[in-house]
């Protein structure tokens, strides 16, 4: 057993960190540290850039165009990429559909899609939820009627993240409503630009569009968008969900946080002394700090399990409610570093060419929003007490 | 990065589990606790005859040669075997203090005794006012002469009632709360002027509280240089955090599958209480604490006997902080999950939970250990462990 990372990996951190440092766009990485808001170009500009590199699709295999790292590189990569502001991969296409597409997609689907995925020439959304299916997603209702060619489809999708920038949706859809209500879905990738589609955003808690419905009346899409088996999408359903919670612990931009609250609370000043140095606050940031050292091993636990070849199963979800859980209590912690300056609710102080005067100091801008906006992480992705009962029933046999 | 275990390690691991398990049961823990009982001597022997005393003594001293990850496996599995062993007491921390300060000629007396396991020694250093200030030490050893005379109080010896030696730390300059001024010295139990007063704690382990009243000893029993102490002691003591940390992983282990078993057999309402979610997802959050305060205790093994301090500190403070967080965490719900079979002393539920609350407490609490990982630099003792005194070939 050594905890240290071996001479072949630290090469490879530094080879890692010498290509970001020269290669991500500055103004892309200060939106990124200072918390202010990133547009879909943003994303696309960051991840041609390491698609060029031939670094975008880390976790895939080397036949389909990806690295071919080792889980422990994955994470040293999003480590590093976190640490010096890089955007997150935008996860639908890289992480979620891809994966499906090359475990029960058709030659010609993985043809197709997997290029421009790590292009990113098409942008992807998930459609999964629906207004009366969360947690119960198998419960979904949007109908998919086989005619002839395609399918019509006829339904509403909701909390779709940046599905306003979408090209490409994945979908669970009911093809059938006989048997057992899992056996009646089918997976399904629409174009979003197929006439009979309509996007409408849903605004978030601190004011923000990231999410949105949809809603699908009479689109048409082929029957070659059908990927795997008519009725077998909930297969693809799961194996989705658990590639998504693997990423989800977030713990190298946790880190970032760790460190840019540190750095609040050594500006913060009450009775003349550094936030940083209140025996209380520093209390509590130990404790995170603890917490997000101790999740950072379960991580690489992981990660070396399964580089010896053991696919990470139900385990992931202690990784998605840990991270989630030290998520937020960062964006708690850095509203509550800067006091009554998280109060000024100024969204255009948000964007990137405010040149305006701040109320407060200019990193408190954007705090409380954020801690708003992160009471999402522990309900998406399949909500922590969903991943409780997986923890539950696969890990303890309950 | 590698979390593997050797073909030795492996070999250590199983060994000391298997003996355990057929040489030690919660009937023979119970009896030695109404007996009063401090250790098993047969048990004892049994572990000598192993080999698991030798294990973090260098080769050439007659030991195992192993560091922090066997120790941890050691730990995990008297943990696991809620064991009254000295092993802490002797091996850890006195054994320790031994390997790491004294001169060649006193490690040949000490080590293969220790290891052999005729020899029980228990370090004597927390003091009455310290409190979880391990730095604090206000006993003192005024020079006459050659020799020393020692007064002070030592309180918290654990396992000291049944040591033949103690390693007690005083002052041989300096001012109470200073690095400097520190040293070790080799107290035989039976000493002139020592007193002292035995009593267990809620665990079921025993300590003593040690009255020196003018015990005189002579410049042998110096261990390392005088007044430079400190980090010795200071090495030592996170050494014995780590292994408590991976005790707390082994107790929790053991605790967390006995509260899952229990839950998947009593049947209330026509059916396994495991089937009720609001129990589920408590058993679910031991689970995550147990995993996070493992991570921690293999970090803490791993960089106990790193060359940089300061990864060291920060790696056991955090891991003491988190077993101690976490053991509370698992303690009190395996309690509450067992319902009223939790708070009787007949099932080993009750046991595990005492232990694991003694663990927190050991050498600093978590919330103490927050405090010290946030003020890691800063009043610190120098990191410097200086050789021993020279030991002249004869001839």
């Amino acid at each position: 057993m050594d905890l240290n990372y071996s001479k072949e990996e630290t090469a490879f951190r530094s080879e890692v960190r010498e290509f970001i440092r020269s290669h991500l766009p500055g103004d892309i990485a200060r939106k990124v540290l200072e918390h202010k808001r990133l547009g879909k170009e943003d994303y696309v500009r960051w991840q041609k850039i390491l698609f060029e590199k031939g670094w975008i699709a880390a976790g895939w295999p080397v036949e389909h165009g990806g690295t071919g790292w080792t889980a422990i590189q994955r994470f040293i990569f999003e480590d590093e990429s976190a640490a010096a502001g890089a955007p997150r991969i935008t996860p639908f296409g890289l992480h979620m559909v891809g994966p499906v597409i090359m475990a029960f997609g058709t030659e010609q689907q993985k043809k197709h899609y997997l290029p421009r995925i790590r292009s990113s020439e098409d942008w992807w959304c998930q459609g999964y939820s629906e207004p009366g299916s969360g947690s119960d997603l198998a419960s979904l209702k949007t109908r998919a009627e086989r005619k002839g060619d395609h399918y019509l489809v006829n339904g509403q999708k909701t909390w779709n993240t940046h599905g306003q920038w979408a090209d490409m949706c994945f979908c669970l859809v009911r093809t059938s409503s006989e048997g057992k209500k899992q056996d009646g879905i089918s997976f399904l990738l629409i174009d979003m630009h197929s006439p009979g589609i309509t996007v409408r955003p849903i605004i978030t808690l601190e004011g923000e569009h990231e999410i949105n419905e949809i809603w699908f009346e009479n689109v048409e899409v082929p029957v070659q968008n059908l990927v795997g088996e008519e009725g077998r999408g909930w297969t693809c359903a799961k194996f989705l969900l658990s590639h998504e919670r693997t990423g989800i612990a977030g713990v190298g931009a946790s880190k970032r946080e760790l460190h840019y609250l540190k750095h609040i609370a050594t500006q913060e000043q009450e009775g003349g002394k550094a936030l940083m140095e209140d025996p209380l606050f520093r209390d509590r940031v130990a404790r995170v700090e603890i917490d997000l050292m101790a999740l950072e091993i379960t991580c690489l636990r992981v990660a070396s399990a399964e580089r010896e070849g053991k696919a990470p199963g139900a385990e992931a979800s202690i990784l998605k409610i840990k991270g989630t859980e030290i998520q937020q209590e960062l964006t708690e912690l850095m509203m509550d570093a800067v006091g009554p300056y998280a109060l000024p609710h100024l969204p255009m102080a948000w964007g990137d060419h405010w040149i305006g005067a701040h109320v407060g100091p200019d990193y408190a801008a954007p705090l409380a929003a954020r801690y708003f906006n992160y009471r999402k992480t522990t309900i998406y992705g399949g909500s922590n007490e969903i991943q409780r009962n997986i923890i539950a029933q696969m890990v303890l046999g309950l | 990065m590698d979390f593997s275990l050797t073909e030795e390690q492996q070999m250590l691991k199983d060994s000391v589990t298997r003996f355990l398990e057929k040489n030690f049961s919660f009937e023979q823990r119970r009896k030695m606790l109404a007996d009063r009982q401090p250790m098993n001597a047969q048990l004892w022997e049994g572990l000598a005859s192993l080999g698991v005393l030798g294990v973090p003594f260098a080769a050439e001293d007659g030991g195992f040669g192993g560091g922090g990850v066997e120790t941890m496996l050691v730990m995990d599995a008297l943990g696991r075997s809620l064991t009254l062993e000295p092993y802490l007491a002797t091996v850890v921390l006195a054994g320790g203090c031994v390997a790491l300060g004294a001169a060649d000629w006193q490690k040949k007396i000490l080590l293969p005794k220790i290891i052999d396991g005729s020899l029980i020694m228990a370090f004597a250093h927390a003091e009455p006012a310290a409190r979880f200030d391990l730095g604090h030490v206000g006993t003192r050893a005024t020079r006459e002469g050659n020799n020393f005379v020692l007064e002070g109080e030592k309180t918290l010896v654990l396992h000291g009632s049944v040591a033949d030696k103690f390693i007690v730390s005083a002052r041989t300059s300096g001012n109470t709360g200073d690095a400097r001024g520190v040293s070790l010295f080799i107290v035989e139990a039976d000493e002139e002027n020592l007193g002292g007063q035995e009593y267990p704690l809620f665990d079921g382990t025993r300590a003593l509280d040690l009255q020196l009243s003018g015990v005189k000893l002579g410049p042998e029993s110096v261990i390392g240089t005088l007044d430079q102490a400190m980090p010795i002691i200071d090495t030592v003591l996170d050494r014995a955090m780590a292994a408590l940390c991976a005790e707390a992983v082994g107790v929790m282990d053991a605790l967390h599958a006995a509260t899952i078993e229990y839950l998947k057999t009593r049947q209330q309402f026509g059916q396994p209480i495991g089937r009720f979610q609001a129990l589920q997802h408590r058993a679910v959050d031991m689970l995550i604490q147990l995993e996070q305060a493992r991570s921690l205790a293999l970090l803490a093994a791993s960089k106990v006997d790193a060359a940089d301090v300061a990864e060291r500190r920060r790696a056991v403070a955090a891991a003491k902080e988190m077993a101690g967080r976490a053991g509370r965490f698992v303690g009190q719900q395996a309690i509450q999950l067992h319902g009223g079979m939790g708070m009787t002393d007949e099932l080993n539920v009750s046991h595990y939970f005492k232990r694991l609350t003694a663990i927190d407490v050991l050498f600093g609490n978590s919330a103490s250990q927050r405090t010290r990982f946030a003020t890691l630099g800063q009043n610190e003792v120098p990191a410097q462990v200086k050789p021993p005194r020279k030991s002249w070939v004869k001839i």
